[in-house]
């Protein structure tokens, strides 16, 4: 009967020490980037590289996205707002809604969906096939010439994919706004320049952006580079980035948002 | 013999004294020691699970023994620095089971990697280097090859190209000769033996097959259950009276080392048979 009562709560402890431990395991893992980063900003090829592999192959996915989002946006608004009669405001409502939350929420899930479980597979594939042991006895530390250049890629690819979302999904908007209802061109777009305010809505979602960027890509390296060396351990650690990633994202974004706006 | 304890001589490159080490509660080596000569190629020999990774692994400065010492050159891997450690393995170098080639590089960057990483020597002199190597192995004109299509036995010379790009005066071989045809195994053995008499390398090659090494190698340390338990020349060795080296030798079921696993039931408890007694 004790045993009973115990178990769950010797799980739950367990469980609970275990989250503390790999929080405090990522932080220093962290720590060990930015110390180790000096390499992947001075040889800064191999970071582009990086940016081709995780920024430039995700700028598909996410202009698509972003396309019908916006879109989406543009049927939803105008189906509300002209039941009070302010139609008008609908470049407005669908520039605020990308810039300040859809833009950099979607663009980051999409990131760590794309780029993010590729970082976390490639890196878990190195070690596994002891590509890191490799390096590392080769007197190269795995974490500058691996890590370091995967993060700074994540770290500068999140903003401007998440701009370029917010692009395409205004375009979005005004194709379904102006040419498919047949709102007045410029009644739309002055609309929103009127309401849109570059320090609170644009800047504040690029932050957003940027903070997503730093812990969907912290996750995926973090995975990769923690994984178990084998093909189960490589795939569990693949699915732990997608999975965290999303919650981490949604949860910044409500923290960032309830300081921001 | 090369086996002394702790009256090891100077000109011994590598220096095991009394180390012992354990993943967690498991023993991997139990207060183990042995001396590898400069300039010589030893092999370790043993069965898997014996631990002759972890020695490679102790040399490397990756891991550190829970007690004793392990000397390279005179000094105490477990007592360097991270830079002191970084310059050791400079020095080394090391040929994984697989190869361990980068799989997004092609053949010439995987060569040039530890060239690049720390050298500041132009892009064509880097390049002179690799065909050079290449040359060594036989493999030049593989230059803008994938690592995905190369075979096994190349793969692994690319990596010994690799290993050997900065001129080591410390090769370590783990398995090289796993999963090979007889002709790329061939092809391997005779290079680890030309490169070390060319390079004047020390090396010492982990493996469990038996005949290929007593070919080529200077000297052989048979490991078991993390001990020493046979050492000597390759002549030596075969002239073994010892039950655990003649087992080993001729891949015998019994013998010193049981083949099966020991197993706390019977097989006839285990099928679920009455009266099952322990076996």
């Amino acid at each position: 009967m004790t045993e009973l009562l115990l178990s769950p709560l010797r799980r739950l402890g367990h469980t609970t020490i275990n989250a503390i431990w790999r929080l405090g395991f990522i932080t220093r893992f962290l720590l060990a980037i930015l110390r180790y980063s000096g390499q992947s900003l001075l040889r800064f090829n191999l970071t582009i590289r990086e940016i081709y592999f995780a920024g430039v192959m995700s700028v598909i996915i996410v202009v698509v996205s972003g396309l019908f989002v916006g879109m989406v946006l543009g049927l939803q608004g105008y189906n509300t707002l002209s039941r009070f009669g302010s139609a008008d405001a609908l470049g407005a409502l669908v520039a605020l809604s990308l810039l300040r939350e859809l833009g950099p929420v979607l663009a980051a899930l999409l990131f760590s969906s794309r780029a993010g479980s590729a970082m976390t597979a490639e890196i878990g594939l190195m070690k596994a096939t002891e590509q890191l042991d490799a390096m590392s006895v080769m007197a190269v530390n795995p974490i500058a010439r691996v890590v370091a250049p995967r993060f700074w890629a994540g770290v500068i690819s999140m903003p401007i994919l998440a701009a370029m979302f917010n692009v395409m999904g205004i375009f979005g908007g005004y194709l379904i706004g102006v040419v498919m209802i047949g709102l007045d061109s410029g009644t739309f777009w002055s609309q929103m320049q009127n309401n849109v305010d570059l320090h609170y809505d644009v800047v504040n979602g690029l932050i957003k952006s940027l903070c997503f960027g730093i812990a969907v890509t912290l996750i995926a390296v973090f995975e990769g580079y923690d994984a178990t060396p084998t093909a189960a351990g490589v795939s569990a650690a693949t699915t732990r980035t997608v999975v965290t990633s999303a919650l981490v994202i949604l949860a910044v974004d409500f923290v960032l948002t309830a300081f921001m706006f | 013999m090369f086996l002394s304890g702790k009256s090891v001589s100077s000109d011994h490159f590598i220096e095991f004294r009394n180390v012992s080490f354990a993943y967690g509660e498991r023993p991997i080596l139990n207060n183990i020691s042995l001396a590898i000569p400069r300039g010589k190629l030893v092999a370790i020999m043993g069965g898997s699970g014996s631990g002759k990774t972890t020695m490679l692994r102790l040399i490397s400065g990756q891991i550190r023994p829970s007690a004793g010492q392990v000397l390279v050159d005179g000094r105490n891997v477990a007592d360097m620095n991270h830079a002191e450690l970084f310059e050791h393995r400079r020095r080394m170098g090391m040929l994984f089971q697989f190869g361990a080639l980068f799989t997004d590089l092609s053949v010439e960057d995987n060569v040039a990697f530890p060239i690049r990483e720390h050298t500041r020597l132009a892009d064509s002199m880097i390049h002179d280097l690799v065909i050079m190597k290449l040359s060594a192995v036989g493999l030049r004109g593989t230059q803008a090859l994938m690592p995905a299509e190369l075979s096994g036995g190349m793969a692994r010379r690319v990596a010994l190209a690799r290993a050997i790009a900065l001129d080591p005066q410390l090769m370590l071989y783990d398995e090289p000769f796993t999963g090979l045809d007889p002709i790329s195994l061939g092809v391997i053995a005779h290079l680890i033996k030309k490169l070390n008499d060319a390079l004047g390398t020390t090396s010492i090659m982990v493996t469990h097959d038996v005949h290929k090494s007593l070919d080529i190698v200077d000297y052989v340390y048979f490991v078991s259950n993390g001990a020493v338990v046979a050492a000597g020349t390759p002549a030596e060795i075969r002239a073994s009276p010892s039950p655990w080296v003649h087992q080993f030798m001729w891949g015998e079921a019994d013998g010193p080392v049981h083949f099966a696993y020991p197993a706390s039931t019977s097989l006839q408890q285990d099928l679920g048979l009455k009266g099952g007694q322990h076996d």
